[in-house]
């Protein structure tokens, strides 16, 4: 009781605690029930761009469009990044963003260079 | 109540009183701490909804493209070699692609020009139609019935009548698309009618492709074949990359936090130290000292989790993770608006909890217990 009215609280500071902790856990519920009512149509949306990715052949996400290869990630030229000087920086922030294609198949690097 | 409660509730009075009196430097830490939690938050939710999103989504990409290859740059690809490839076993479909880029003056962005497949009659157009992307009817304020018109490098005009849109929904994949007839693609970019930019494959059975795009390769030796799965890595290998130089932009902050954290949970001031001396004098067993300063933690901890969780989560699905956008959007002027579709990982926020909540109550726990078993005596001159 002296804790409490030295601190200047109306109520108990456990009950405060409380308040605050059920209203965060509150909170978080609410989050994951958003969740669950939004992964019904979100399974649909993405089957209708799935459907979209089919019927158009579409390769890449549209996401980077500041550079042909940024763009179409997966279809850019190996070396595209840097074909206009051995060390000149790269122009576009994305491109300085985007990892080097490391994880590019031996079947892919085999066919590009004509194995 | 039962004693055993009635006991850890004084206990929690008085750790919250005690955070009290401190009310600028715990409320300081309080906010940092959900600072912190919530930019790790938001970017393992989008670094996470993106990659699925991304997974899901290019499932539907051609199984194989295959790019000629022409002193180590992308070439046309002819009809001679869409027929070099002829019929082979486990490919059931190959087709010529026509796609390529424009930039746009009017809007200075950058369009993806596109033919749909012949195949494809939900999107087929005559030439001086065109379907837009979210993004472009965006930019050029089109609605259907409306005209785009695009001049070429040359000067060329192209007027091109919206059929319609392509859905908002699809804007991650389809943003900047501006799908036209093959006549008008060929006529506006200058292409001869037997060159097409690659040639995409389907494949009937998915454990077949990379025998499919190998057997290929065989009958183009110079082409460049990238499998859908190949499509997959990269991206899943493109936002780890970007997940891990956020996290790498954001560990000088991350480790100021951690040293202030360390700082203000492992040693304690004198006043805390005469704190404990006091309530020791007056009868406190060590325990009741522990029990109450690890409340102390706990409550700024658990709090400081929690509210950066549910605000991590905010900002990414409600508010499209707004705050990381500039991030990935680069100097792109037409970036998609697309939904995350909301989920909550267990296993994700465990690690999140687990990383924000255990250290910090480790660090308080040794000071907090050397101070709690010295002498009282001592702990107050």
């Amino acid at each position: 009781m002296m804790a409490r009215e030295r601190a200047g609280l109306k109520v108990r500071g456990s009950t405060a605690a409380a308040a605050l902790a059920g209203f965060l856990v509150f909170l978080a519920a609410a989050e994951t029930l958003h969740a669950a009512l939004a992964a019904g149509p979100g399974r649909e949306r993405r089957e209708a761009t799935r459907a979209l990715t089919t019927q158009l052949g579409l390769t890449d996400l549209a996401l980077f469009t500041e550079a042909r290869y940024t763009r179409h990630r997966s279809l850019a030229d190996l070396h595209s990044a840097f074909q206009d000087a051995p060390m000149a920086m790269e122009h576009f922030p994305a491109g300085s963003l985007v990892t080097p294609q490391r994880a590019f198949p031996d079947a892919a690097l085999r066919a590009g260079t004509g194995d | 109540m039962p004693p055993w409660f009635e006991r850890h509730r004084l206990l929690i009075d008085f750790a919250v009183a005690s955070l009290l009196r401190r009310k600028t430097r715990n409320g300081g830490l309080l906010a940092v701490y959900t600072l912190i939690v919530f930019v790790l938050g938001s970017i393992m939710l989008f670094g996470e909804a993106i990659r699925r999103e991304a997974a899901a989504v290019l499932s539907g990409a051609p199984e194989v493209t295959a790019q000629a290859m022409r002193m180590g740059r992308h070439d046309f690809s002819t009809r001679a070699d869409i027929q070099k490839l002829g019929r082979l076993l486990g490919i059931t479909h190959i087709e010529g692609r026509l796609w390529g880029y424009h930039y746009d003056t009017a809007s200075a962005a950058n369009y993806t020009l596109q033919v749909p497949p012949a195949e494809d009659s939900a999107h087929a157009l005559a030439p001086g139609e065109t379907i837009v992307g979210e993004g472009v009817a965006r930019l050029r304020k089109l609605t259907p019935g409306g005209y785009l018109f695009l001049v070429s490098a040359e000067g060329k005009l192209l007027k091109l009548k919206v059929k319609e849109m392509l859905p908002s929904a699809s804007a991650l994949v389809s943003s900047d698309l501006v799908l036209v007839s093959e006549p008008d693609f060929r006529s506006f970019c200058g292409l001869d009618p037997d060159v097409f930019t690659d040639i995409g494959m389907r494949v009937s059975n998915p454990q077949e492709v990379s025998k499919a795009a190998e057997k290929a390769a065989l009958r183009l030796p110079g082409f460049r074949f990238v499998t859908r799965a190949d499509m997959l890595r990269t991206y899943e290998a493109l936002f780890s990359w970007r997940e891990g130089l956020l996290l790498a932009v954001f560990a000088g902050a991350l480790l100021a936090f951690v040293i202030l954290a360390w700082d203000k949970a492992s040693g304690l001031s004198a006043e805390e130290r005469r704190e404990i001396g006091i309530l020791k004098g007056i009868g406190w067993d060590t325990g009741d000292v522990i029990a109450m300063k690890m409340g102390e933690g706990g409550l700024i901890s658990v709090t400081a989790f929690l509210a950066g969780a549910v605000l991590a989560y905010g900002h990414v699905f409600l508010f499209s993770a707004s705050l990381l956008e500039p991030v990935l959007k680069g100097w792109s002027t037409l970036y998609p608006r697309f939904p995350l579709t909301p989920s909550v990982d267990a296993l994700e926020l465990s690690t999140l909890a687990f990383f924000s909540i255990v250290p910090y109550m480790a660090a308080i726990l040794v000071p907090v217990w050397r101070a709690a078993s010295a002498d009282p005596d001592a702990a107050m001159r």
